[in-house]
Parts: C-alpha cells; structure tokens; sequence
C-alpha cells in the first residue's frame, strides 16, 4: 500500500462565480488556505452559464486528502463547485420530467433541485412541441458528489411530486450496461 | 401425468393443446361457465377430447355439460390454474389452489394473484399438502426467470430488474422509432391484439409489478411481498417529447420493474441507453439477474401469449414429483 498523504495528483476543479468584484479572489482563497497548490486559473469572462454565472476552471496540485478538504471549504463558504476532479466528484445523474413543467415555474424548479440537494444542475434541455402551456418535457444532467445520487433523485422526486410533475429516473445500480 | 386445465383463455387452451406433445393427459378443462371432464375411471389415462371442446367454445357454446366445480373434483394430478388474475384475496384462482393441495394434487399456476397477494398462505397450504405447488408461467412468459433463480439458489442473487411487460415496452419503442403519441401508438397496439380492449393493468405498471412481488417473494427468506409492497409507476400519456429528449442523450425510455439488492420492489418508466441490453423491443420481454458469483446474467423471449405461457406451465408440469 502506497501512502497516499504524501502522493500529490493534479486536479481541476469547476466552479461557476457570481459576477460581482471579489468573487474569484474569495474562491482561491480556500484552496490557497488548505494547502494546494495552484496551477492554472482559467476564467471564462465571456462565456456566461444559463444562470448568469461564470464558469471558472482551476487547476491544482493537492495530495487526495488535501483536495477533499479544499471542496470541502469551497462549499462552506458559498462557492458553486460544479465538478472536482473527475474521479472524486464526478457522478453525473440524467432525469427526464415531464408534465407542465413551464406553467409550474421552471427556473423556481431547477433552483430548487441545486438548493435542496448537493448536486448542480449542468445541461437542460427542453422540449414543448405543443407549446409551453401544455404538457412538456425536459432533460436535466444533475452532477453530484459520489455516493450522493440516490439521495439527490429522492429530493428531485419530493420537489416534483409537489408540482405534480413526473420523473422518469435513470435505472440505478449497474443496469445501465 | 393427467392434467385438469382451470381457465380457457389463451394459456389455458394452449395448455390443452399441447399437453399431449408432451405425453400428458387433459382429463378436465373448466372456464368461468362449463366444464368438459373424463369419464375414464381412475388410472384411465383416457382424456377428454380437448379439440373437440375448445372447437365448441369458438361456437359459442359451452366447453361440455358439467359445472367448473366439476373440473376440481376431477381426476388428475397437477391442477392447472390459468384463470384470470385478480388482486386483492386472488379469487377464484386461490379457491381452486387451496382444493388442489387439499386432495394433495399438485398445482401449476399461470394465473399470477395467489403467489403475488398470498403467498405466505400458499406456502402454508402447500406444506400441509402432499402436493406441490410451482409457478413458473406467472414471470416473463416463456423466459424461465423462476427456475432459473431456483437454479442458482435465491441466496446467491442480489438482485432481479428487466422489461416485464410487452405492451408497455411496445407503446415506448414504437414511440421513440415513429415519433409517434402515446393515444396513437396504444390504438395501433390495440388493433395489432398486442394490447388488451382495457389495457390498464399493462400500462399502469400493476402487471409489470406483480411479476416484481413474485419475484421478490422467491429471493426473500423472511419477508412476505403483496403489491401494496411495490412503489408502483406506469407510463400513461408520457409525452413524446420525453422520448425525444431521451434518444437525443442516447437513451431511452423503458418501463423497468426492479427488486433492489435492499428488497424494494419498484417499477415505472427509467431511463436506460439505448443500445443497451435492457432496451429490447417490440413485445419482447428481458430479466436481468445479478448473481453473486458469476456477474450479471441476461434472459429474453416473449413474456406473453398463449403458446408461449403454457410451455412455462408444462415445463413446470415436468419438474413436478411423480405422485
């Protein structure tokens, strides 16, 4: 068994920032604190997420325990970590809603999916072919933290069931082969 | 062995049909009016003449001149149970199972409602009884899901999932390749006889679920399952956007019954890739089982149909003891 505290990975972590001034500096300052070292700082100024967000792309160094506790701090204080490595923070989850998604406030909906659970909305895609008022569909990638995702398709299927909206849920536990 | 076929639906008749291919003797066939029963005394192996009855019900007269009670009574073996499934206390079907295993015949159930509502109490019956009773036809048609999870002994499976319905898998395939409606696609499957005149039991998920219960009540040790276990979702009017949607990410939409490694039944519409081994088409009907030793075993075939079904409850027939 290798030690692992002393082996130190490369990581890139995505986060989407508020545009307000201080943003940034206020999101290198966990990763500065808890010991990891940066190494690219790639700032998307132009390209601004559904949300009104930017998305940012920090590379680092860290040794795996280091690394958890920088997410860890990046949460606490408020930042939008989307996704962290891709092999620590990576499970993506895809769910379809159908029913009268636009009428029973969309936005409201999605916000409520990344406020209730630890996961972040990442791709939507809509459909309404008989226009908005009537029955629609979307498809939403919900990316979450490892060991997280049934605990997120719980919260969704509460927030739906609450606006009488259904979820067609991935298959779970290695069915998807 | 002499059979006496309760029911004269689809499995019911083609039970009777082929019983002989498979050197057994019909010596009753009831349904819910008439009954035709042999006239042979005991150890006769002379049966009815089976043809010659079902040709009078397509008449429109009755199968023979005695009462269905009559078929219970008879002479024979294994009690062959193929009326229609009903929920809740599953009678008549579980009535006839009960006077079976009473006079110590075995039973071969097709008609799934005594193994999904009351299966504690058909243990309890059968245990008391020289006969036997299996059940086979009741899950996924001809595929042989039971006996092969009896095969590799329930302890060793951690859990069971596929497509147990081939309506419903109809309707969803049908719509993600035509791009066609729910209402559409549930009409044309009506006029192809895929589906039923009143279709709700497949569409709603009660089918796809009871074939779950079962499931899960031959993996559970302790646990009894009936479908008020099952968390239970069916695929009405899904939209075809949502289809859409799916095969754009490269899935698609299925609707997959499921007994969890934790022993939760759960069925509705998921989410599966769509060149994946779970979404079969048409009617077709696949279970996956997830063995403790050898990985992730895959069987299909027709789940449904007449023919298909009774080669499930005569292959039961063959596994039974001799009595």
């Amino acid at each position: 068994m290798s030690d692992s505290t002393e082996d130190v990975r490369a990581y890139t972590v995505r986060l989407e920032l508020v545009d307000e001034p201080g943003e940034l500096l206020r999101a290198l300052e966990p990763i500065a604190d808890n010991g990891g070292n940066l190494l690219s700082i790639f700032h998307e100024r132009g390209n601004v997420t559904p949300r009104g967000h930017i998305p940012v792309e920090v590379d680092l160094e860290a040794t795996p325990e280091r690394f958890d506790d920088i997410v860890d701090a990046l949460r606490e204080a408020g930042i939008n970590v989307i996704q962290a490595g891709s092999h620590t923070y990576s499970e993506s989850l895809t769910i379809v809603l159908t029913g009268h998604i636009v009428n029973t406030d969309l936005s409201n909906t999605l916000s409520r999916i990344q406020e209730s659970t630890a996961a972040n909305v990442t791709d939507l895609s809509l459909s309404a072919p008989e226009g908005t008022e009537d029955v629609s569909s979307a498809r939403l990638r919900l990316a979450t933290e490892e060991g997280r995702a049934a605990a997120t398709l719980q919260t969704v299927r509460d927030i739906a069931e609450e606006k009488d909206l259904r979820v067609i849920e991935p298959l779970m536990g290695g069915g998807a082969a | 062995m002499k059979l006496a076929v309760l029911g004269a639906g689809a499995v019911g008749t083609a039970v009777a049909d082929l019983a002989g291919n498979y050197d057994h003797t019909v010596t009753a066939l009831a349904d819910s009016s008439s009954a035709v029963v042999a006239d042979g005394g005991a150890g006769d192996g002379h049966g009815i003449d089976a043809a010659a009855a079902l040709e009078a019900k397509r008449a429109g007269e009755p199968l023979g001149e005695h009462d269905p009670t009559d078929a219970l009574e008879a002479d024979y073996d294994v009690l062959v149970e193929a009326t229609p499934t009903t929920l809740g206390d599953a009678q008549p079907g579980f009535g006839h199972v009960e006077r079976a295993l009473e006079r110590d015949r075995h039973v071969v159930l097709a008609n799934k409602g005594p193994v999904a509502e009351r299966f504690g109490e058909l243990r309890d019956l059968e245990a008391a009884s020289a006969g036997t009773v299996r059940f086979e036809a009741t899950v996924g048609g001809a595929i042989p899901v039971l006996s092969t999870i009896e095969d590799f002994d329930p302890d060793h499976i951690g859990a069971v999932r596929g497509v147990l319905n081939g309506t419903a898998n109809f309707i969803l395939s049908r719509m993600a390749a035509e791009g066609l409606g729910y209402e559409h696609v549930l009409a044309e499957a009506q006029d192809l006889g895929v589906a039923e005149a009143d279709p709700t039991f497949d569409v709603d998920g009660t089918d796809a679920a009871l074939k779950c219960v079962i499931v899960a009540n031959v993996l559970a040790d302790e646990r009894e399952y009936a479908l008020d276990d099952a968390d239970v979702q069916g695929i009405e009017n899904i939209p075809g956007s949502a289809l859409e949607l799916a095969t754009e990410d490269g899935q698609t939409i299925r609707l997959i019954g499921e007994v969890t490694p934790a022993g939760e039944v759960r069925v509705g519409p998921r989410l599966v890739p769509e060149h994946g081994t779970l979404a079969v088409s048409g009617t077709e009907n696949i279970v996956q089982l997830e063995t403790e030793h050898a990985g992730r075993l895959n069987i299909s075939g027709r789940g449904a149909g007449g023919p298909e079904t009774a080669t499930a409850v005569l292959a039961d027939v063959g596994r039974l003891p001799e009595r």
